[in-house]
């Protein structure tokens, strides 16, 4: 059954500054991710797999990518008569740009009052993972919590970037938030997917707008700790919160192991994307291909290891992939090699041409380059 | 507004030269070309020529076919004023009548034409795998004045009695008809694409309807009729790839032509083959995997040997699997060790371990195990069986 008891909210422009060279003409929502997604299917996708119908998706700036991507949200079963999918630009001659999701949310505050749901999903978009979100509002429910925040139990990120580790008292309060914490070993890493009371959100919106305060985890998190019931929700599947470059590299080669890939692409939660109408992949007698994942529209004549490859690659003959990312449309000529790089759309890479990264540090070549 | 065209696809054949493929499916609804199925060629060959009202007559095991056109949408065929119809055969204040031939399954249909009011009307048959542009036929159908006009492509003489031969004078007009002849006079045969001009096709259905002795057929009474009648017949040349899929060996033919430089370019971005897709990641290839010659679709996992085969979604190869110049239909398991040639194995199919199925020898007969059939571990089963999911030969 369809939970119009739910509205689902995604901002989209949370976290650009994290990978600057992917979201230098996007949204962080529209980054490509895994060979044929983008990295708001994930977000849509856990929305529609829970049954939650009515989704508002709020972007700030550089949106045309990610509204080409979305459309009318009728590949996530979203494009309804009443509510369905709607894309909330911020209104001109306001604050411009929010600056945090509590002024994201006030942009849309109109959207969100007409909405008669009790509790609203507020979800960010840089976050990979499968989460049925259905056992995330009954537990929100059961126990009356006021806000309850999804948390991964893992490793603090090495590059110390947007990680808040939470900590709950014995009952399951939530007692402490720190950010970006010199804490070692694993932790409760929230992952910037909230379930909230809706007359509660609606108070907070007004609350932090009134103080001009935009920030969720520093004006609702940290300062209503102790004022209002906020509890978490343990999400054990696989999961990946981007931080960066190179952890975009290792998040998307992540999929070549089997245990990732059965966790993220269950058969019953499929992540839905925009169907692109592409061919079969297509191997050459000259093909070898090994721990690599294959998106339809590639043709592939040459040597690929450990590799994504994205919708319309083209690795020709005698070419060398190895550890890359090879985003849509790649042509990488007759001899060439490729280790540790990521390309962006449409990147051409001539015959004969040697590039490098390392593991570490990827190298990252920019959409539309043609060497 | 009036419609220029609307196209009628004959869906409603059973196939049944592909068995064990079509024993609960439409021949139009088989899978081909590792995302497709047969119906996707004429419905992306409508779109692509401007087409936005296409009528789909299904008769034979309707439901798959009627789930995968939905409302059209895949196609941009979920049109206001238009957009894809599937009709079946249905009860009127008349009486009821199965689809008793191509003529009279258009006839039970006028209504629908009427409803569209076009000029012209394309009859489609959904049995074949070409790219064609209706639109370049039509303008040469009105250039030509014609009641009707026959797509037709030259066959070898040696094969024109399997067809509907056409005899046509020097201006591109028929004069003669010969359906399955034994000895054909030309080489140019029926393409069963028809673009008749819509009072014409009226018309003439209702008179063949009104014919008792008439088996409703546009080859065998429509269409000799008319010449009959000195209607003008032109006759539309197509070069180009056409393949009629109904036996098991073209079928398999057809996939290998795919896989060779052939005149079938699927690839060609101005005429796309639209189709629903399914929802599934790209595919695997597991270390120690070997693919080559071949086309593999998303949601598969390779871990085996693939040579010149096509892989259709969700299909997985295991480690130590062989598979070569075989097609694997969506969503079948090939288990560890199995060697498969040859063969075409059908959706949800699964091959047990170390099974044997079919021969790599260049003359072996072309094997075919059926949707949802098991095939134990260690089974043989010899080149050119049918193995269907109740393994009937």
């Amino acid at each position: 059954m369809r939970d119009k008891d739910v509205l689902g909210i995604i901002v989209c422009n949370m976290h650009d500054d994290l990978i600057p060279q992917l979201t230098a003409s996007r949204t962080l929502g529209s980054i490509p991710f895994g060979g044929r997604y983008r990295m708001i299917d994930f977000a849509l996708s856990n929305m529609t797999n829970s049954g939650i119908e009515d989704v508002g998706l709020v972007p700030s700036k550089n949106y045309q990518s990610l509204m080409n991507h979305v459309g009318n949200g009728q590949e996530w079963d979203m494009s309804r008569k009443n509510g369905g999918l709607s894309i909330l630009p911020p209104y001109a001659g306001e604050r411009g740009v929010y600056r945090g999701r509590m002024e994201a949310l006030y942009g849309i505050r109109e959207y969100i009052k007409a909405s008669d749901a009790a509790n609203v999903v507020l979800s960010d978009s840089d976050v990979v993972a499968n989460i049925d979100l259905r056992p995330v509002i009954r537990e929100h429910e059961e126990s009356g919590a006021d806000i309850t925040l999804v948390y991964k139990y893992s490793e603090v990120f090495k590059e110390k970037k947007q990680c808040a580790a939470l900590f709950f008292d014995e009952c399951g309060k939530l007692l402490d938030l720190y950010l970006n914490p010199e804490l070692d070993g694993k932790q409760n890493i929230y992952l910037d997917i909230a379930i909230i009371k809706k007359p509660v959100l609606d108070e907070l919106i007004a609350e932090c707008a009134s103080k001009d305060e935009h920030s969720f985890v520093h004006s609702v998190l940290m300062a209503k700790k102790g004022v209002l019931n906020i509890r978490g929700y343990r999400f054990d599947g696989w999961c990946n919160k981007l931080t960066g470059l190179r952890n975009y590299l290792d998040a998307n080669l992540a999929l070549l192991d089997a245990d990732v890939r059965k966790s993220l692409f269950p058969a019953e939660r499929p992540i839905y994307t925009r169907v692109r109408d592409e061919v079969s992949a297509k191997y050459g007698e000259n093909a070898k291909v090994s721990r690599t994942l294959v998106t339809d529209g590639c043709h592939i004549d040459g040597e690929v290891e450990n590799s994504v490859l994205f919708r319309g690659a083209t690795i020709e003959k005698g070419a060398s992939v190895k550890g890359c990312v090879l985003m849509h449309n790649a042509f990488v000529g007759e001899g060439a090699t490729l280790e540790w790089v990521i390309t962006d759309k449409n990147v051409v890479i001539p015959a004969g041409t040697h590039l490098a990264g390392s593991e570490k540090y990827p190298l990252y070549i920019p959409k539309d380059t043609v060497l | 507004m009036r419609k220029k065209m609307i196209a009628m696809l004959l869906a409603g054949g059973q196939g049944s030269r592909l068995y064990v493929l079509t024993k609960d499916l439409a021949k139009p609804a088989v899978p081909f070309g590792g995302k497709y199925r047969i119906i996707d060629f004429p419905l992306s060959n409508c779109v692509n020529s401007g087409i936005d009202t296409v009528g789909i007559l299904t008769q034979y095991e309707p439901f798959e076919l009627s789930e995968y056109i939905g409302n059209g949408q895949p196609w941009d065929l979920d049109r206001m004023g238009g957009g894809a119809y599937v009709l079946p055969p249905y009860q009127r204040n008349t009486g009821r009548d199965w689809y008793k031939g191509t003529a009279n399954a258009i006839y039970q249909n006028l209504r629908f034409i009427e409803r569209y009011d076009p000029e012209y009307v394309v009859i489609l048959s959904g049995d074949h795998i070409y790219k064609m542009d209706y639109a370049a036929m039509l303008e040469k159908h009105i250039e030509k004045g014609a009641a009707v006009t026959v797509a037709a492509l030259k066959v070898p003489l040696s094969e024109a009695s399997r067809f509907g031969i056409i005899i046509a004078d020097g201006d591109g007009y028929i004069t003669e008809f010969e359906e399955k002849p034994k000895n054909p006079r030309s080489d140019l045969a029926s393409m069963g694409i028809y673009i008749f001009s819509a009072d014409k096709l009226k018309k003439y259905l209702t008179e063949d309807e009104a014919d008792p002795a008439s088996e409703n057929d546009f080859g065998k009474n429509v269409l000799p009729n008319m010449l009959e009648a000195s209607e003008k017949m032109a006759v539309y040349s197509f070069e180009g790839y056409w393949k009629d899929v109904g036996t098991v060996d073209s079928l398999w033919e057809a996939h290998m032509d795919l896989l060779d430089a052939s005149d079938l370019d699927l690839y060609d971005k101005n005429w796309k083959i639209y189709s629903r897709s399914p929802v599934m990641p790209p595919h695997m290839v597991e270390e120690g995997a070997e693919i080559s010659g071949s086309m593999v679709t998303e949601g598969c996992t390779v871990g085996g040997k693939v040579e010149r085969s096509v892989l259709f979604a969700g299909v997985t190869v295991e480690k130590g699997a062989e598979i070569k110049e075989s097609i694997i239909m969506p969503g079948a398991v090939i288990k560890a060790g199995a060697k498969i040639s040859r063969t075409i194995v059908g959706e949800k199919a699964v091959i047990g371990e170390n099974a044997k199925v079919g021969c790599s020898c260049a003359d072996a007969k072309i094997t075919l195990v059926g949707p949802e059939a098991k095939v134990e571990n260690k089974a043989e089963i010899e080149p050119g069986a049918i193995f269907g999911k109740e393994a009937v030969k």
